[in-house]
């Protein structure tokens, strides 16, 4: 059963219509590249996925029941977690109180509660050895390379249990090499069952990484195939429109 | 031997020492040490138990403010009001008391006071998006106003049936000789401190000076903290007010004019960055130490007093220098 369902999904801000009547569906442990150009309307339907926009017309669907999100945190509860093109890092702190930051663990009891250093760094060495990096927890931030603040920003999606994980441009500045390390962390996901919706811009990535693409143009989707049944060219065509849609 | 990825992670880069050698807090201390033993040979008076304890109380003040200021600074904030809500509290305090009321309710309306003004900055720079900087610059003006609307802009010096409790407060020594305001210094940063390295609250205060947009994405509660930490510093200052209230004896509606300038000097020597995101307790002291060293050495050794401002504003930029050219020496490496 598929994990996410987007079904007749349309989002307008005034007379702008950002999304036009997008549907799909992911199931677990799929990656699906999501491509267009600029303004073709893919963040606008990341940030309704990711909770901080409502749709205007159409339904989202988690697991078969009808997902409602009022802010971003909300996405998170129901097991959507978003790796932001920023990263949203916090330089000045470790990689471990960046992982836990908004969910620090704490010890003690009752009113006194304590964070429980020790723990998250361990925890914190777990999901970095798990995701095969090199990052240590109590290194700060500051310091780490391009693939390094990539493996800190997805281990925060290794804390709970997530279903699907958002990545908004994860390879758009860093290094060669950097970038195959978070290819590999996203195989990573995968292998463990999570369903990855990778934006990016970059056509090596997605067919060197998916397993399916989503293309759009002008709010609309105009393109939804496995990756073995397309080429990067006719995949270019579609972006820019020289391919006017396929069925 | 071949290095596993497991011995890479748990690898710690910088032990405790590397640590404490790459701290401004650190070295200012060094300095404030390095500066109390000349004093100690260069002058016969430095070193007298009666120098020493004037010296301990006069950096309280400073010092306590400080400490809310770091919190506000760590945040990316900044907080000019503390000199006037210093005042405003004073002002209410002696006003209370001397209308008959006992000390408990003179401190009560003193301590809701502070509260109040924080509870307004907070929610005007966190809900409306106001500039720290003007919201506290006009706090700075109404606030001494305020206290001056208050007192007729008269001397309160009688504080009614529990004076003498109130002078103790601050005046006394309850403790093993230690100056009572010195004890307070201590206590509170204690707190601060512990705060700032173990609560979710302290982590959240850095988390927002490092990034606000992270933060806030993150789940993190910023504009309670944002509240909070704008509280806390007006209650410090509002503390500060109470306690050299009962020291002096005596308010007038001058106290703690330009005092803000010297709680930023002194947070910012030692070590909290007004780009947000870096501070401590410790630092707080530690710069308000430096400060009230400096103002004290020049005149045991007989400099005009009108260099005091050179030297503290050299301290500023010096301190300030030094971090900085040892983070353009870290980043080359």
């Amino acid at each position: 059963m598929a994990v996410l369902e987007l079904i007749n999904i349309s989002k307008h801000f005034g007379a702008i219509q950002a999304v036009n009547d997008v549907s799909f569906a992911i199931e677990p442990g799929q990656v699906v590249g999501l491509m267009g150009d600029n303004g073709a309307g893919k963040s606008t339907l990341v940030k309704m996925i990711a909770g901080n926009f409502r749709q205007s017309e159409g339904t989202m669907r988690m697991d078969g029941a009808e997902l409602i999100m009022h802010k971003p945190i909300d996405a998170r509860q129901h097991g959507i977690e978003i790796v932001y093109q920023d990263l949203a890092l916090c330089d000045n702190l470790s990689a471990a109180a960046n992982v836990f930051l908004g969910r620090e663990l704490r010890r003690g009891f009752g009113p006194i509660r304590i964070l429980d250093y020790a723990n998250m760094y361990k925890r914190a060495g777990q999901i970095f050895a798990e995701l095969k990096s090199e990052t240590r927890p109590r290194d700060l931030v500051k310091q780490m390379s391009g693939g390094q603040r990539q493996a800190v920003a997805i281990a925060r999606t290794r804390l709970s249990e997530a279903k699907i994980v958002l990545m908004d441009e994860p390879t758009a500045a860093i290094s060669v090499r950097q970038v195959a390390e978070v290819l590999n962390l996203i195989r990573n996901l995968r292998d463990q069952g999570i369903a990855v919706i990778l934006i990016s811009h970059r056509m090596p990535d997605v067919f060197d990484v998916a397993d399916r693409v989503i293309v759009m143009r002008r709010g609309r989707k105009v393109a939804d195939k496995s990756i073995g049944a397309t080429s990067p060219e006719e995949v270019t065509g579609l972006i820019t429109g020289a391919i006017e849609q396929l069925a | 031997m071949a290095i596993t990825l497991d011995q890479t992670i748990n690898q710690r880069q910088h032990n405790w020492l590397s640590s404490v050698l790459g701290s401004q807090t650190f070295w200012v201390l060094i300095a404030v040490i390095l500066a109390c033993i000349f004093l100690s040979f260069a002058t016969d008076s430095f070193a007298t138990t009666k120098n020493l304890y004037n010296i301990t109380r006069n950096v309280t003040f400073v010092a306590i403010i400080a400490l809310g200021m770091t919190l506000v600074i760590i945040t990316g904030g900044i907080d000019l009001s503390v000199g006037s809500v210093l005042c405003l509290c004073s002002m209410i305090l002696g006003v209370v008391m001397h209308a008959g009321y006992n000390i408990e309710i003179g401190i009560a309306a003193s301590i809701a006071t502070a509260l109040a003004i924080g509870a307004c900055h907070g929610i005007l720079i966190a809900y409306i998006g106001m500039p720290p900087f003007v919201v506290t610059l006009g706090t700075l003006s109404i606030a001494r106003s305020l206290a001056m609307v208050a007192s007729g802009n008269t001397v309160v010096f009688q504080f009614g049936p529990d004076h003498d409790k109130l002078l103790a407060l601050g005046g006394g020594a309850w403790f093993l000789g230690i100056a009572n305001p010195v004890l307070y210094m201590i206590v509170l940063a204690l707190l601060t401190g512990f705060v700032l390295r173990w609560t979710r609250f302290g982590r959240h205060v850095y988390a927002i000076g490092g990034n606000e947009h992270a933060a806030t994405l993150t789940g993190v509660p910023v504009r309670l903290i944002k509240v909070a930490v704008y509280m806390i510093s007006s209650l410090s200052a509002g503390i500060a007010g109470i306690i050299q209230t009962g020291w002096l004896g005596a308010i007038t509606t001058n106290i703690g004019t330009g005092l803000e300038l010297q709680v930023i000097a002194a947070a910012v020597i030692g070590g909290a960055a007004l780009a947000g995101g870096v501070g401590t307790a410790l630092g707080a002291l530690v710069g308000a130490a430096l400060i009230e060293v400096i103002r004290n050495s020049l005149g045991l050794l007989g400099i005009n007093a009108f260099w005091q401002g050179c030297f503290i504003g050299g301290a500023i930029l010096f301190a300030v220098l030094f971090d900085r050219l040892r983070n353009l020496r870290q980043s080359d490496n």
